[in-house]
């Protein structure tokens, strides 16, 4: 296996395009990840695209030929890949997979999602088909109502309250103010959250990422021949997913993903890393719950303890795991397809020291992006070391 | 969907004779045993306990009349678990370890013109 | 001949009401004066989710656990309802797929107002006891409508009740059955109506105690009975004080008919009306003990059955008490009642 490194990223501004297609989006992402690759489109040989929804969001399905063909890269192969809102993220590690097995030197891998066609409504109905349509969605489990059954057990269990959850999300938006990419720049404070209304009791509007469209894009290529392109090449030190079962309630615990517990120790192993390793934390905040198991499952912080984890501060700016310096899909906006990459493209920014000043990392070594599917039935790990 | 009627109407799942593990919706590998697991069609208990809650105020299309709802993940008596609305239970006795029961209700209608889909639903005992 | 009766019923009332003074209130109605006038204070109402369907299966469950019978012993089921979910699909059907009583029965829905479920009883009495099936399952279940400000409102309720006929193991054996059938229009909803049209006064006399009174008469004559022959008597009640009149025209004293006598605390569940009486009866019933059942299905007709309590009943409890359904309960204002009917147009 070679070692494959990140040259460039890109990606839209998140948030509700009302005049942009998915197509011009994923192409925005596409070219700007290109240029700042400094490679030629005729150099990129295979295209890899994350996209969860397309056919119930725009009725398009399809979308390796629609990228290839909008950033007229015909005819180079292009796939898109599908796991839930783990998309992104499968569409990253197929992308790794295939420069690292030595089949393509350079390749593009992009995420993507346009969300805001549809009502609220059948955005739910597109989005619990992350779930499981048979047991769940028919039932009228939403994904909120999904997350919330674990945010309820969390709290019964190890005592984490409405308050806990609503910091991740305050921390997340203080993080997204320094973003330009971001959907919500705006600072919100505990009480904003505990008084946006229920959606799914215990979680309310503010605990809950947004509908969002937007693309994200970065270029890989095979280490060796990183250099030739950048400065700055980010290598992909660890590519790990795990599976669960689809369906939340046959899981082995309400409290935790045990997928994200497979890969992160896959993850490790491969870049012979520990948490305490970890300069910074790009985490599949969804739900602000997601967040505080996340920092549990990943290992920073003891199961049940991830609450006050996060209120002691430690996922601040400057503390023992910056968490979501981007704002975190809370803030930052979910276009569920593009949220792997857009997570992958964030610690990348903070091992080149481009993240935004006032968030940056002082000399951040290593990070770590997390992208869950559904409700944790896919989870996929990548971590990162500053190639330069 | 009318082939899922058995598990809908009669909480039919499957039984692993090999492990021993009942699982609901059915299905048609045992996880654990996988080839070697003997399965065999099994009706479910029709009481549990809650394991956790939601109540829902913002619906998926086709439930946007019936909020707020409870919805609930439940564990059975044989272990099995699933996840299911709870119904005619006061706010105050939804909560985790309830005892629930099954009962036979609507869950879904696209249109006033189409299919009726009527399945299992959950009320605190 | 054959002995023939009941083995087993269930009931199933909803658990919301909606008061008498509540509806009232949002017509300008003195609410304690029109609770007063048709004896029924408050109407149980089917949640969002419920129809006649969902109904006459929590009913229908309850039937066979009490039996002890396994649902494949039934030979048919016939749901007497007026408020279908479906114009044209047996909700009979859907009972027998959620009992698994299957697919070797015969079913069918049945319609004449609120004795369709009573005619059922008497299709399976004929089937059982001609050796055609060894039980039968006869169900009368309704989302009761009524018309928003109209009279019917205050008492048109849901609910229904489920009994199960066969040779063994009767806990109430029927020792006769007539029924008295004219052409009669006090009440009537035409095909593609939402809400039923009454004939106002009309429904009194000529219609209600005609028939109920005509068909008690000759059921007694039959079974060579009189009023004082029975522990209980049960007739069809649309409202309170109905039943209470023609059992004093029959003779019959207001204990006998207290204990059938549930629409004043859950309105009238049409086709169930009488049905959850009779299971409110024999919940308390001894052995030797004779009841009169009436039922009363406008256009228009009554079923009368004579029935005596046998000593099984001792050996079979029912699975929920009539008194106890009706002492579970929530209350709920007019307009999650117009909700969960589906009254909002929009709906």
């Amino acid at each position: 296996m070679r070692k494959v490194s990140v040259i460039g990223v890109g990606q839209t501004t998140f948030g509700e395009h009302w005049s942009l297609s998915l197509r011009d989006l994923v192409t925005e992402a596409g070219i700007k990840a290109i240029e700042n690759a400094n490679v030629e489109g005729k150099d990129v040989q295979a295209l890899f695209g994350g996209c969860m929804a397309s056919g119930r969001f725009i009725g398009q399905e399809h979308i390796g030929a629609l990228m290839a063909d909008q950033m007229g890269m015909n005819p180079v192969p292009a796939y898109r890949t599908e796991a839930a809102c783990a998309s992104g993220g499968v569409a990253l590690r197929l992308a790794y997979m295939a420069v690292a097995g030595g089949m393509y030197d350079v390749v593009a891998v992009g995420g993507m999602e346009k969300m805001t066609d549809v009502s609220t409504e059948d955005a739910a109905v597109a989005l619990a088909g992350a779930g499981d349509q048979e047991s769940e969605l028919f039932n009228g489990a939403t994904f909120p109502a999904i997350y919330a059954l674990m945010a309820r057990r969390h709290m019964h269990d190890f005592g984490t309250t409405e308050e806990q959850m609503a910091l991740c999300a305050v921390k997340n938006h203080g993080h997204a103010v320094h973003n330009p990419y971001a959907q919500f720049r705006k600072a919100i404070t505990v009480e904003n959250v505990m008084d946006s209304g229920y959606i799914a009791s215990p979680l309310k509007l503010l605990d809950c990422s947004p509908l969002t469209d937007g693309a994200a894009a970065m270029v890989l290529c095979a280490s060796d021949k990183a250099k030739e392109y950048t400065d700055k090449p980010v290598e992909i030190a660890a590519s790990a997913q795990a599976s669960d079962t689809l369906a939340l309630h046959e899981r082995r615990s309400l409290t935790g993903l045990h997928a994200t517990e497979v890969a992160a120790k896959d993850a490790y192993k491969q870049a012979k890393i520990a948490p305490k390793d970890i300069d910074l934390l790009e985490c599949h905040d969804c739900f602000s719950i997601a967040q505080i198991m996340a920092l549990e499952d990943l290992g920073f912080c003891k199961k049940g303890t991830g609450g006050k984890f996060v209120e002691e501060g430690n996922t601040d700016f400057g503390g023992v795991i910056p968490t979501n310096l981007s704002g975190g899909l809370k803030a930052v906006g979910h276009p569920v397809g593009a949220s792997g990459v857009r997570e992958a493209i964030d610690v990348v920014r903070q091992l080149r020291g481009d993240a935004p000043a006032p968030v940056q990392v002082k000399d951040a070594q290593i990070g770590l992006s997390h992208n869950v599917g559904g409700s944790g039935a896919t989870v996929v790990v990548h971590a990162f070391k500053k190639g330069f | 969907m009318w082939r899922n009627i058995p598990e809908r109407y009669n909480l039919l799942g499957t039984h692993c004779q090999t492990c021993g593990k009942y699982y609901f919706p059915m299905r048609r590998v045992c996880p654990t045993c996988r080839r070697k697991g003997k399965l065999v069609d099994a009706k479910m208990p029709e009481t549990g306990k809650i394991l956790s809650y939601s109540q829902v105020f913002v619906a998926p299309s086709g439930f946007e009349h019936e909020t707020p709802y409870f919805l609930a993940i439940v564990e059975l008596a044989n272990k099995a678990t699933l996840l299911t609305q709870i119904v005619d239970s006061k706010a105050d006795v939804v909560k985790e370890g309830a005892r629930v029961e099954l009962v036979f209700r609507k869950i879904y209608e696209d249109s006033p013109e189409g299919a009726i889909a009527y399945g299992y639903k959950f009320r605190v005992v | 001949m054959t002995r023939a009766g009941i083995i087993g019923y269930g009931v199933s009332i909803p658990h919301w009401r909606i008061k008498t003074t509540e509806i009232a209130r949002v017509w300008g109605k003195d609410g304690e004066h029109v609770a007063a006038g048709l004896g029924v204070k408050e109407k149980a109402v089917g949640g969002f989710d419920e129809d006649s369907a969902t109904i006459a299966v929590e009913a229908s469950r309850r039937a066979v656990k009490m039996s002890g019978i396994d649902a494949q012993k039934i030979g048919a089921i016939y749901i007497g309802s007026e408020s279908k979910p479906y114009a044209v699909k047996p909700t009979a059907a859907t009972v027998a797929d959620a009992l698994m009583a299957g697919p070797d029965l015969m079913a069918a829905d049945y319609e004449f107002a609120c004795k369709a479920g009573t005619a059922g009883i008497q299709t399976c009495l004929g089937l059982v006891k001609s050796h055609m099936i060894d039980v039968g399952l006869a169900v009368g279940a309704d989302t009761a409508q009524g018309r928003p400000g109209d009279a019917l409102e205050f008492s048109a309720a849901s609910g229904g009740a489920a009994f199960l006929v066969g040779r063994e193991k009767i806990i109430a054996e029927i020792n006769h059955t007539y029924s008295y059938t004219t052409d009669t229009p006090d009440f009537w909803r035409r095909q593609h109506e939402e809400f039923p049209m009454h004939a106002g006064r009309f429904t009194g006399d000529p219609a209600y105690f005609k028939h109920v009174v005509s068909c008690a008469k000759k059921t007694m004559e039959i079974a060579g009975t009189q009023a004082s022959d029975y522990a209980y008597a049960v007739f069809h009640q649309p409202n309170g004080k109905f039943p209470v009149r023609a059992g004093q025209i029959l003779g019959f004293s207001k204990e006998q008919i207290q204990t059938g006598l549930i629409t004043p605390v859950i309105g009238n569940t049409y086709s169930g009306a009488s049905m959850i009486g009779l299971a409110a009866v024999l919940d308390v019933a001894k052995s030797g003990d004779r009841i009169l059942c009436v039922s009363y299905g406008s256009g228009a007709g009554s079923d009368g059955f004579d029935l005596t309590v046998t000593s099984e009943i001792v050996r079979h409890k029912p699975v929920a008490q009539v008194q106890d359904l009706v002492a579970k309960k929530e209350y709920i204002d007019y307009a999650t009642y117009i909700k969960n009917r589906r009254k909002l147009k929009s709906l």
